[in-house]
């Protein structure tokens, strides 16, 4: 490549939080002018890694190099100067504030040093907007009444307003149509001409070998493979690389023969707009049917739909045979569905209360007289629930705030034990868990299923779904593409038609 | 450290052994830290009341006095609680007790008598909350908002329906519970009310399913109606109770004051919240305590009283009253961070 150095280089990049190591000695260069793509499955540690870059995390080892010299960024605003922006997946957008406004956020051309003047924060903008090809966005427009796509452009609008040099996109196409992607590509192309150099985050392997010029793979928070040319590597050595694992997990066994009985759970023809399309399933007693699919590929909304958190556009659902009202959560837990959902602290607990109350929060009545507690009976059959979980400490009365993530996961379990539901919808059951107690956690949610549970999980760690489920459906942006009995699939497999379809909808225009 | 965060809301003990605990460690577990910072600070100004004037603080009709202005403002309080405990706020309880009490205290309403009066408050109060209620639970107003319009439109009404004037009570019934002669045990009515109004909220909050789903609905609402609570009757079900007390408040006051004004109840609304706040209530919502509210009130009715024979202007209690908020949230913040 070219004699000078490189426009970045980062090496050694070490970053902990309590529990995980995020960023194991990761290195990663950037040439000016190029598109480096950073691939990797959830949890690899890409986000992470763009955080050091853009200064909002300090890693805990390594050196940054800017232009062959070394530099620390101390904050975001220190990476701003030195020329490297960041377009984060959450836009960071302020509703209230017009076009011109937000792109000038904090640097507002102003006269005396106060009064902002919008007219010249107008023009320029309006000229930002035209580099960047859409010249019909209005400046003076409030950013509430965007579509998802212009926000876009407004945030890359903001990023160019200073002098840049490096602009990080963290999966930009995430919220775009198709021909949207076609003009983000347009103007990464029209960037990298100018030798602004693009780090682009995405789980598309074909947006990658449309515009990348290298690849940098991550993988348990480290870099497994630097700098693969975008467009020659094959896709299998780069699945190779995405899945080569290096931590096992005990899975318990399978019961031998499928279970019998009727379904527990059936869903027909259920969908919503924009998140999935229409799609049958059966649980059936004993059964753990795997939900698998990359961030975004409509998962989560599936079970949330199911359990009528979300109201589904089409569909049919029954439990036990008996149609179940959909959109009402009430109605869902009524007819025995329990939803342990992916963010526990966000979703599921009451941090400050005890295990005893969480616990028994769905259940509570059954244990009241004319809605007055009798905390005796509460607390032991509270206490035998969790203890058939062996949740640690086995003190119902701590708070549930200081228990680790894999007990608070079983609380949430126990919760739905003691109100006896017919059928548990599991998101992503171990994040935030670590690695010893999962085990655990996967023998106990197989005991479940064993004593009559139907079970439906979610999970973006493929080996987790293949290791637990006995079925799977494998799902690509709002599409089953696939099911198949566990056994007949391995990780390789689903990670093909994770990322490139499959015989399904290989053609692939995908909703959303 | 975790003590104070579990034990003032769930007498399950803090033993981390098997078994239940003993009855005496229950209960020291449940006066928690807060509460007997309450109590000292209470202490204090009995104190200071009695070393600055011993002989009039002191007094039984002094401290009948300042447990009768407690009642009224008390009972709001208790309300007040729940909806903060719950993550809402009711900015209109005070505009709310004014309505009631000038409703009750028309002619028209006098007319039947004692019941008459006493069933009007309440119906008014209930009738206010009720609309609180479908705005913020159904309506999906912000609480703020939907009482701060109450607030307006109740006292509007409140001055349209008496034009400004003071209406005299003339029902003896009324009139004569506010009398020593009706003390029970040296107790005014109007203060056992306000006990029996406590013991209540306490015992709803603290030990029934009404009072669990309160807190789960402030502390986490997305997790309560994943839970499979119903979070929007349950909301509703708190602007009522609110206005229910509103009513009673309503109810006091006129017997108080043997008339209805409406300019009753003015900035009843904050008092009611500092007094929560500083008693320990969350304003985020997730955690309440009747306990602390009651000894909020307490603490401000008797620096009142304190300033009133001290000959102290009522700008310097306000003052007062002021640092005392900040001190007490201050506090708060810094237990919060510690458990």
């Amino acid at each position: 490549m070219a004699p000078e150095p490189p426009l970045l280089t980062m090496s050694g990049i070490t970053k902990s939080f309590p529990g995980v190591r995020a960023l194991d000695g990761v290195d990663l260069d950037v040439q000016a002018g190029e598109v480096h793509c950073l691939l990797g499955q959830n949890g690899a540690g890409k986000s992470t890694l763009i955080k050091v870059l853009s200064g909002a995390h300090q890693p805990d080892d390594g050196t940054i190099a800017w232009r062959g010299a070394p530099v620390t960024l101390k904050s975001p605003i220190a990476a701003m100067r030195l020329g490297i922006a960041t377009i984060y997946q959450e836009l960071d957008l302020v509703d209230g504030l017009s076009v011109a406004e937000n792109v000038h956020l904090g640097r507002e051309p102003t006269t005396a040093g106060c009064v902002v003047r919008g007219r010249e924060a107008r023009t320029a903008t309006a000229r930002l907007l035209e580099r960047l090809g859409h010249p019909e966005i209005d400046p003076a427009r409030l950013v509430a009444e965007l579509s998802a796509a212009q926000r876009q452009i407004v945030s890359m609008a903001r990023a160019l307003s200073h002098e840049v040099r490096l602009i990080v996109m963290d999966e930009p196409s995430a919220a775009l149509d198709p021909d949207e992607v076609g003009n983000l590509f347009r103007i990464v192309a029209g960037l990298t001409a100018t030798g602004v150099a693009v780090v682009y985050i995405s789980h598309r392997l074909e947006e990658i070998r449309r515009i990348g010029d290298r690849v940098t793979v991550l993988k348990d928070g480290r870099a497994v493979a630097g700098g693969l040319p975008a467009r020659s590597t094959p896709t299998r050595e780069i699945v190779a690389l995405m899945t080569g694992r290096t931590v096992e997990y005990v899975f318990p066994d399978r019961p031998r023969s499928r279970p019998p009985g009727e379904p527990v759970l059936t869903v027909r023809d259920l969908s919503r707009q924009g998140e999935f399309a229409p799609f049958d399933l059966d649980v059936r007693p004993g059964e753990i049917v795997g939900l698998a699919g990359l961030v975004g590929s409509g998962r989560s909304e599936i079970l949330e739909t199911v359990y009528g958190a979300r109201r589904p556009a089409t569909g049919r659902i029954t439990v036990d045979g008996r149609p179940l009202r959909t959109g009402s959560v009430r109605a869902a837990v009524r007819a025995g569905l329990g939803l342990a959902p992916e963010e526990r602290k966000a979703q599921a607990l009451l941090m400050l209360e005890s295990v005893t109350r969480n616990v028994s929060v769905s259940s509570m009545s059954r244990y009241a007289y004319g809605g007055w507690i009798d905390r005796r009976a509460e607390r032991a059959a509270a206490r035998a629930a969790t203890r058939e979980l062996s949740l640690r400490p086995d003190d119902p009365a701590v708070p549930v705030g200081t228990l680790s993530g894999g007990n608070q996961q079983k609380a949430v379990l126990a919760r739905w034990l003691l109100r006896g539901c017919r059928v548990l919808l599991l998101d992503e059951p171990t994040r935030g868990v670590d690695v010893g107690a999962r085990a655990e956690l996967y023998a106990v949610i197989r005991r479940l299923a064993d004593e009559g549970l139907a079970v439906l999980l979610v999970s973006s760690e493929i080996p987790e779904v293949l290791g637990l489920a006995d079925r799977v459906l494998v799902l690509r942006e709002g599409r089953v593409v696939h099911t198949a009995p566990a056994r007949d699939l391995d990780e390789h497999r689903v990670l093909d038609l994770v990322l490139e379809g499959g015989p399904v909808a290989a053609e692939g225009s995908p909703t959303s | 450290m975790t003590q104070h965060v579990s034990a003032p809301r769930d007498g399950t003990g803090k033993t981390l052994s098997t078994g239940e605990p003993p009855a005496w460690r229950t209960a020291l577990a449940r006066a928690d830290v807060r509460t007997l910072s309450l109590l000292g600070v209470l202490a204090a100004l009995v104190v200071i009341g009695g070393v600055t004037r011993p002989e009039e603080f002191l007094d039984t009709r002094n401290l009948q006095l300042v447990l009768t202005q407690a009642s009224v403002i008390g009972v709001v309080t208790v309300g007040m609680t729940f909806v903060i405990t719950s993550g809402g706020i009711d900015l209109s309880v005070g505009a709310i007790v004014a309505l009631a009490s000038v409703w009750a205290t028309t002619v028209a309403t006098q007319e039947y008598g004692f019941s008459g009066i006493l069933f009007t408050a309440v119906l008014v109060g209930l009738g206010c909350g009720l609309v609180n209620g479908v705005l913020v639970a159904y309506g999906r107003m912000v609480p703020f908002i939907a009482t701060l319009a109450m607030l307006a439109s109740a006292r509007g009404l409140a001055l349209q329906i008496t034009g400004g004037r003071t209406q005299i009570v003339t029902v003896d019934g009324v009139l004569k519970l506010g009398e020593r002669d009706s003390y029970v045990l040296g107790v005014p009515p109007l203060v056992l009310v306000f006990a029996v109004v406590t013991v209540i909220g306490w015992l709803l909050l603290n030990r029934t399913t009404f009072g669990r789903r309160t807190v789960a609905v402030g502390g986490n609402a997305e997790a309560a109606r994943l839970a499979g609570i119903d979070v929007r009757r349950q909301r509703l079900y708190l602007y009522l109770l609110s206005g229910l007390c509103c009513g009673i408040a309503a109810f006091l006051l006129v017997v108080l004051s043997g008339s209805g004004q409406n300019t009753n109840g003015n900035l009843y609304e904050l008092d009611a919240i500092a007094a929560a706040i500083i008693g320990g209530t969350l304003l985020s919502g997730g955690r309440g305590t009747i306990t602390g509210s009651v000894l909020g009130v307490l603490i401000f009715t008797t620096i009142t009283d304190i300033f009133a024979l001290n000959n102290l202007q009522s700008d310097v209690q306000q003052i007062a009253k002021g640092a005392i908020i900040v001190a007490a949230v201050l506090v708060q913040r810094r237990t919060a961070s510690t458990a």
